[in-house]
């Protein structure tokens, strides 16, 4: 598949940002759209590539079974850390109602 | 003809709904698994705790924080893939990305296309073989609740609080194959399951306190069409519910597919007090989880070692227990008693009572019917219990008054059974005064009589019963049986 | 008052033996952060009390007889993606602003416990993301050297620091070039270890598989002193490389005589002539010096820029949606948590970091995988091996840091592709997962410094801080 080319739309932009979770008003869609656009321009280089028969690399530096033990450590001081709580109520954190949202 | 390439498993012509449909279920039970911290980090892997004390920079997703795999995790998520019949290879973790008030992170961290466990399988007791597709290590979300407007449920509320004490709780998802096609094989299975995960202390598996949550995949088809589209049924509280619940939706789309509709698919809630489903959301195209590999983690290989130690580790599994009950009592298998009292977990008891020189019969049918709520090491001592199997066994005591000794001995936590059955006054009758009742008996009914001397076994019943009734059960059944066939003219 | 010493070495060396105190030593810095912050900016915050009273402790404990940190007594500055327990850790961004976080970063920690002071949390391009600190939502970091330019980025703030005599040393993090991009703009050196020779365990993520901290310092010997004192397997991290900190600082002085030098033949066009000319000077001072130069190619090496910036996206699009306004940071209210997430974002995050953010969901999401994610992730492996050929015939590479010296402000910042051109030769590195530094090797245009890289296989800290240690003799001839 080589869609690197393809130049990003307004759509896109619209789509991604809801995905992203990130409020953007029309203009700025279409001014994102206009950079991305330009970097994936550049990122067509790759498109040129033979990558058949090339693994992904995934891993920096190969280290493989990296685990602990099954045993407690201290945890956080629960008033520490809902002092930093935008909004918290009965010792949980809160927030505004739950719709729009999966299950 | 054509079959779907999901499951090559055809109802049996007693398991088809009527109007030619057959229904389709696959099961995708999440468990808890039983270790004492968190699948990424250390803090306690508990219940019940005070809101958001079992926290630390990983369960809270803070800047900065890093996961590490629990190694006790992995363990217990290969007994259950050795308990499941599957292949454990070498794996990775995904990030599963979406945006959810009680996920932390907005991503869970999940496995994807290259699962520890695939390719098992599980046999009902009752035989049948469900392929279990895959069994991956996840981490568990918060809990929300839900505070406001009149019903304390999602929708309506004013606002909701975040408990993330269950965040990053182990989970192994385990995926069956659409190869279930009754709502008593899905419960089958699940009971199976919940024994195979107890027995292994892999999980405590309460579907009620939520340690086992089960979701159901059900759809319908005409034999040798493609499957038909599936709807996800969760909210799924107990065994039962998961029956009715399955029984309920393969209805509601067979109506619908009856009258001309078609099924979307979707993700349905089960109402157990209205007794049906609801839509709770449809599956868009919006499910974009962008699933990639965890950078924050390293691949997952067991050695060989590793997996032979857990396997030769592995207590035995409910289905051979069975089997060592079965030969234990000449029970079959699938007998109600063998898998009643293998499920509660009884099986060493019965084989403990017979070791103290009980009978194995006797035990198990002890055990079976006066022990349902005793589990698996019950309070009366396999000895005490021992000596009232050969009581009866010995006709010292009628099967009657042994239960009522039985009973004695599960109210008072053990005693001596002869000297219960002393107290009571049972004494076995000796044969002449049974023969009298008898002959008391036929004179009273001589129909009955009339038609057994004919040859109809089933009127013994009301001869017996007159006997019974006289001797206030103190005869032993048996004996009053031999004394009538010996009154009977041999064939 | 002794004239207190310019290295961290030295201080060390001096507050162990009585010579100064660790209060004179940091009053003294911060005197100077008091004369010229105010035109640099190169802090967020600047820790003064904390950092005067743990410069008392240490003189107690000295003056006690009690044991102290082989750092005892030397400022240090901690870019601002660095937790630090109760004090504000902001990563530059507005959805962070006045988080204080409940626990340090282990580079902290190790640092403190080896008695290193804290003077500060230093500037940076917002969550990392840039090559020029003016992504800073709390304003731009000026270049000590020239301040109408930019320091560099993403740690700008801890170049800076260092190069405007803040400290001695600071910490910096590097996912494409951000500590040795900016110590080559600054002037000074800086060091981006083996990626999991230091935990990144409390660095708050940017991308996982790239990001790791090294050291800015003024010498390469101070270098390689803060390299040992923050590497060395960390439990708390599983990408640490399960193997004890490695002794780096006599490297600095063994020589390169007999090592070999890799020089790429078919490296990305684009340095400014000065900056070749000084990389032409620097092979010709190690040939000198004893070493062997040995022309190589990456082939692979053009992608690299491409492959990185699908990569680091991703990952940054996922590592930075925590930012939800639940649990700690900005929150802007709605009537919905649905809502609240896309109003928060949308306006806790600068348009780099949005950017980063929509590039990285697009690569990832369905459909799209293959195309971009998939792809980078070979192209990653190509370049990979591209390395691991030319370094069974070379012990290190060098190549220029930067392709240009430090540029003026708003120069490049609302052409991200030009931004993204400045990390050409640094990018490799992150991708290949191997460490490089940066050392000052004369200047290029408008008298600003260049930076010369070098380049070593994974876990070859040793023969990189030999190669830096001859550079950093051969500059003082350069012009």
């Amino acid at each position: 598949m080589s869609t690197s080319g393809t130049p990003i739309s307004a759509a896109d932009v619209a789509k991604v940002a809801r995905l992203a979770r990130l409020d953007i008003d029309e203009a700025h869609v279409v001014h994102f759209a206009e950079q991305l656009a330009k970097v994936m321009g550049h990122f067509s280089d790759i498109d040129a590539l033979d990558l058949s028969g090339v693994g992904p690399m995934t891993q920096p530096f190969p280290l493989v079974n990296v685990l602990r033990e099954d045993v407690e450590q201290p945890c956080l001081d629960t008033d520490e850390v809902l002092a930093a709580a935008p909004s918290s109520d009965q010792r949980r954190f809160r927030v505004p109602p739950i719709i729009g949202l999966d299950d | 003809m054509t079959q779907d390439p999901l499951s090559s498993i055809i109802a049996t012509e007693d398991q088809m709904l009527e109007g030619g449909w057959e229904m389709i279920v696959g099961l995708e039970v999440h468990v808890e698994l039983a270790t004492k911290t968190k699948l990424f980090s250390g803090s306690p892997n508990r219940f019940g705790d005070e809101p958001n004390t079992n926290i630390d920079p990983v369960t809270l997703g803070l800047p900065g924080a890093l996961p590490v795999l629990n190694k006790q995790a992995v363990e217990l998520a290969m007994r259950i893939g050795i308990a499941l019949n599957c292949n454990i290879q070498p794996c990775i973790f995904h990030r599963k990305n979406y945006f959810y008030p009680d996920m932390p992170k907005a991503y869970q961290i999940s496995q994807y296309d290259i699962p520890l466990n695939i390719d098992g399988f599980l046999i009902l007791p009752s035989g049948t073989r469900i392929g279990v597709e895959r069994a991956h290590l996840e981490e568990d979300t918060g809990k929300s609740t839900h505070v406001g407007g009149a019903t304390g449920r999602i929708h309506g509320s004013d606002y909701s609080l975040i408990d993330f004490n269950r965040a990053g709780v182990p989970l192994v998802e385990i995926v069956s194959r659409p190869d279930i096609r009754t709502s008593e094989h899905a419960k089958e299975y699940v009971a199976e399951l919940r024994a195979i995960l107890e027995v292994i202390g892999a999980s405590d598996a309460k579907m009620e306190e939520g340690s086992m949550r089960v979701d159901a995949n059900v759809s319908v088809h005409k034999p040798g069409t493609m499957f038909g589209t599936r709807c996800e049924i969760k909210n799924v509280n107990s065994i039962r519910a998961l029956g009715r619940a399955i029984d309920y939706e393969a209805r509601r789309q067979i109506d619908v597919l009856d009258s001309g509709g078609t099924i979307r698919q979707e993700t349905r809630h089960w109402d157990d007090a209205e007794g049906r489903t609801h839509t709770l959301r449809v599956k868009e195209d919006a499910d974009d989880y962008r699933y990639f590999p965890e950078p924050d983690l390293v691949p997952l290989a067991p050695s060989a070692e590793w997996v032979q130690a857990v396997r030769d580790n592995l207590p035995m599994l409910p289905a051979a227990r069975r089997t060592a009950l079965s030969a234990l009592t000449g029970y079959d298998t699938q007998s109600e008693a063998v898998i009643v009292v293998v499920e509660r977990g009884q099986h060493d008891y019965v084989q403990a009572v017979v070791d103290a020189g009980g009978d194995a019969v006797r035990a198990l049918i002890y055990v079976q019917q006066g022990f349902a709520d005793a589990g698996p090491v019950p309070a009366v001592p396999a000895a005490d219990l021992a000596k009232l199997t050969i009581l009866e066994r010995d006709a010292k005591l009628s099967a009657t008054q042994a239960k009522t000794v039985l009973a004695e001995l599960v109210e008072h936590g053990g005693g001596d059974a002869a000297a219960i059955a002393a107290a009571k006054g049972f004494e076995a009758m000796d044969t002449s005064a049974v023969e009298a009742m008898v002959d008391e008996a036929i004179a009273a009914d001589p129909g009955a009589w009339a038609k057994y001397m004919a040859g109809d076994e089933k009127a013994s019943g009301a001869i017996v019963g007159r006997v019974m009734k006289a001797s206030q059960g103190k005869a032993d059944g048996k004996i009053v049986t031999a004394i009538m066939q010996s009154r009977r003219p041999s064939a | 008052m002794a004239t207190i010493p310019t290295t961290a070495s030295a201080i060390a060396a001096a507050i162990a033996s009585k010579q100064i105190t660790a209060r004179e030593v940091i009053d003294s810095y911060l005197a100077q952060i008091t004369a010229r912050e105010t035109d640099i900016h190169a802090f967020n915050l600047v820790t003064a009390d904390a950092a005067r009273a743990h410069a008392d402790a240490i003189d107690a404990d000295i003056a006690a007889g009690r044991p102290i940190g082989p750092l005892a007594g030397v400022p240090i500055a901690f870019k601002d993606n660095m937790c630090t327990h109760g004090i504000e850790t902001t990563c530059s961004s507005k959805i962070l602003e006045g988080w204080k976080p409940p626990y340090d970063a282990t580079v902290v920690s190790r640092l403190r416990d080896a008695g290193a002071v804290m003077v500060g949390k230093t500037n940076l391009d917002e969550f990392a993301m840039g090559s020029s600190t003016e992504n800073s939502a709390f304003g731009p970091t000026r270049n000590p050297l020239d301040t109408s330019r930019v320091p560099g980025g993403s740690s700008g703030g801890s170049a800076a620091a260092v190069a405007a005599g803040f400290a001695p040393v600071s910490l910096g993090s590097d996912t494409g070039g951000s500590i040795r991009q900016p110590a080559a703009l600054c002037g000074v050196v800086g060091v981006k270890p083996t990626y999991g020779l230091v935990s990144r365990y409390g660095l708050c993520a940017y991308a996982s598989s790239l990001d790791q901290i090294g050291p800015f310092a003024t010498t390469v010997a101070d270098a390689a002193l803060i390299t040992e004192a923050i590497a060395g397997h960390d439990v708390m991290d599983s990408t640490s490389i399960p193997q004890p900190a490695p002794a780096l600082v006599a490297s600095v002085t063994q020589g390169v005589a007999g090592m070999r030098i890799g020089r790429v033949t078919d490296l990305p066009a684009g340095a400014e002539p000065e900056v070749i000319a000084r990389l032409n000077e620097a092979f010709t001072a190690l040939e000198a010096a004893g070493a062997t130069i040995v022309d190589i190619t990456l082939p692979s090496l053009s992608y690299a820029l491409t492959a990185y910036y699908l990569i680091a996206p991703a990952e940054a699009s996922s590592n930075l949606a925590r930012y939800d306004g639940v649990r700690y940071g900005l929150r802007v209210n709605a009537v919905d948590t649905n809502s609240m997430y896309g109003a928060t974002r949308a306006a806790g995050f600068g348009d780099e970091v949005k950017r980063r953010i929509m590039l990285g969901t697009y690569a990832l999401s369905a459909g799209y995988y293959d195309a971009y994610y998939g792809k980078a992730l070979k192209v990653r492996r190509l370049i990979s091996e591209d390395f691991e050929r030319a370094y069974a015939q070379v012990d290190v590479i060098l190549t220029p840091t930067s392709p240009v010296v430090a540029f003026p402000f708003g120069d490049k910042v609302d052409d991200p592709m030009a931004m993204y051109l400045c990390d050409i030769y640094t990018i490799p590195t992150n991708l290949a997962g191997h460490p490089a530094m940066s050392v000052p090797f004369g200047t290029g245009a408008h008298g600003l410094p260049v930076g010369i890289q070098v380049l070593a296989p994974a876990l070859g800290e040793a023969p990189m801080f030999r190669v830096g240690g001859a550079l950093e003799q051969a500059a003082g001839g350069v012009k």
